[in-house]
């Protein structure tokens, strides 16, 4: 058995380096596991936290019948409508298609993206054009002289 | 095939056998003293740290006096990792220049300057300025009290050059004072000017390495040079030259893998202790800088300005016919120069101008440590480690003074005794 091992190594010997080369190849690789890990973290933005309080979006008297605003909703902007009956209505301003900020039509009296003609109706409801999903419907409530906008209590 | 083989081929397919020829036959000289050749590779290692967790950290930084502060307290607290890559960015900062540092003082001592490396030298120097005000404009980027202070103090400085010393100041500042302005000149000059001009130099230096090859200690070259002759021309003569020399013979060691291995480990050494520090002492972020809040009390520059730091406070209001702070800056700059023309100040580095050179340095290297632990302890701490001292010293000569008494007395003891 000796003689086996002295003989340029015998047949131990590149079974030992194969074990060695593995566990320092996997030690080196593991290392570099913790180095990538922490940077692909960190380049990936946190949370920037949802806002699902209350927004005001415009104030009782502040808009006429058959008009709209865009008012700011976390950091995207919403859409409020008040409708030619006078009710309101709030969605998303963001088109589902290419996450342009759409706008109301008075005359034609739906929710109209500029960027490819993506034409909305007062549900949210895709009337025509590219845009895949309805808009995201806001739930709208008048608080005193406040007209709020709340996302998790949609009615 | 192994792996290293195959990207070889690709690479001598498309490129040439250059490359890897070059590598091939590179030889890194083998000597007592080769464990200081590994400080300059563990400096660039830790430049290269700098560029990549600096990239990082300007995903999220942004340079406004309104929102510098706030977004390196979002990175710390907010963004996953980046009180780590924060932390490791400053540790880095202080480790790149304690290396530097070292791998200068140990090219100075083993006369690397000597000829035909003074510009490997000069631009070794130039770099270890850059790695300076990299550290200066860096400081003061979170904006928080500390730092805009240390700007203030060090900014103010310039004031002291003369004739252009106004026009410096306005120029560093971006106006009178230390402000938002000041804020975006540093940050440009810390993420595009300064990376710009540290690459060119450290390409020149890398560049004169490769060409020249590493220095060996003085002697060793002759002796190398007179061996690799003779076992070119009649190798019995150059085993006959060894033996009556009586030296070892040189030897050295692949670059590639042999020494690029051996740097490899050192640059995991690095990062271990770098990651180490990192993460057991993470760097504070302090207090947003107010300017209409008083200075606090403590204010010091970064470690490796304290040595320039106390010397001026050392110095008196005036000096000969000049102010004091202009004499300590004019001291400086001049033997910051004297220092980066020591290869031409060193005329014969194995003769007298050497030794005097090495002593020289040695009173550099003493002042600016001695300098540098003052500023770091302050007056408080060194007068009560002074106090520490002189009780122990007075203790201990007591202790030994009594006990060499009673040795006195026994000896003459038995002295009398043994007498008839």
């Amino acid at each position: 058995m000796a003689k086996t091992v002295s003989e340029g190594g015998g047949p131990e010997q590149p079974g030992r380096r194969r074990v060695l080369g593995f566990l320092v190849g996997s030690g080196v690789m593991a290392s570099f596991v913790s180095f990538v890990y922490p940077i692909l973290s960190f380049v990936l933005p946190p949370e920037s936290g949802e806002l699902d309080a209350d927004t005001v979006a415009a104030k009782a008297n502040e808009l006429a019948a058959n008009s709209a605003k865009i008012f700011r909703m976390g950091n995207r902007p919403g859409i409020l409508v008040r409708m030619a009956d006078g009710n309101y209505k709030a969605f998303s301003a963001v088109c589902t298609h290419l996450n342009c900020t759409v706008q109301y039509r008075q005359r034609e009296h739906d929710i109209w993206c500029a960027c490819h003609n993506g034409v909305y109706n007062l549900q949210g409801g895709v009337v025509s054009g590219p845009p895949p999903k309805p808009l995201e419907e806001f739930a709208v409530h008048a608080r005193g002289q406040d007209i709020v906008v709340t996302r998790e209590s949609r009615t | 095939m192994p792996p290293f083989l195959m990207l070889r081929e690709w690479w001598e397919e498309r490129f040439g056998t250059e490359l890897f020829s070059f590598l091939w036959h590179k030889q890194v000289p083998r000597h007592k003293h080769t464990i200081w050749y590994y400080l300059g590779g563990m400096t660039l290692f830790l430049f290269f740290v700098q560029i990549v967790t600096g990239i990082l950290l300007l995903l999220y930084y942004r340079p406004t006096p309104g929102e510098a502060f706030e977004s390196v307290q979002f990175i710390m607290t907010k963004v996953r990792f980046g009180w780590l890559i924060r932390g490791l960015h400053a540790w880095a900062a202080n480790l790149l220049i304690f290396t530097a540092v070292l791998h200068m003082f140990s090219t100075f001592f083993l006369k690397a300057y000597r000829a035909p490396r003074e510009l490997t030298w000069m631009s070794g120097c130039v770099s270890l300025f850059l790695f300076l005000a990299f550290g200066f404009s860096g400081y003061l980027l979170p904006w928080n009290e500390l730092a805009f202070f240390a700007t203030k103090v060090g900014t103010e400085m310039a004031a002291a050059v003369p004739f252009i010393g106004d026009w410096l100041l306005t120029f560093l500042r971006g106006g009178e004072e230390v402000t938002g302005a000041t804020l975006t000149r540093f940050f440009g000059f810390h993420v595009a000017l300064l990376p710009g001009i540290t690459l060119l130099f450290l390409a020149i230096h890398l560049g004169l390495i490769q060409r020249q090859g590493i220095s060996v200690p003085p002697g060793m070259d002759r002796a190398m040079h007179v061996l690799s002759y003779l076992r070119k021309h009649d190798p019995d003569a150059a085993e006959m030259w060894l033996q009556a020399a009586g030296t070892e013979p040189p030897r050295e060691m692949r670059f590639f893998p042999n020494f690029f291995l051996r740097e490899l480990i050192a640059w995991y050494v690095s990062l271990g202790v770098l990651a180490t520090l990192a993460a057991f002492d993470p760097w504070e972020l302090g207090v947003k800088a107010d300017a209409f809040a008083p200075t606090p009390a403590g204010i010091r520059p970064e470690w490796y300005f304290l040595a320039v730091f106390q010397s001026l406070k050392l110095l008196p209001a005036k000096l000969l016919w000049i102010e004091g702070e202009q004499f300590g800056l004019l001291v400086f700059s001049a033997a910051s120069l004297a220092w980066l023309l020591v290869p031409f100040l060193d005329r014969n580095p194995e003769g007298r101008s050497g030794r005097i050179l090495k002593v020289v340095g040695a009173a550099v290297l003493v002042y600016l440590a001695g300098m540098t632990a003052w500023g770091w302890l302050g007056e408080e701490e060194l007068a009560k480690l002074r106090f520490e001292l002189y009780w122990t010293a007075r203790a201990l000569i007591t202790v030994a003074l009594t006990l060499l008494g009673l040795w006195l007395l026994i000896r003459f003891l038995q002295r009398r005794r043994g007498q008839p």
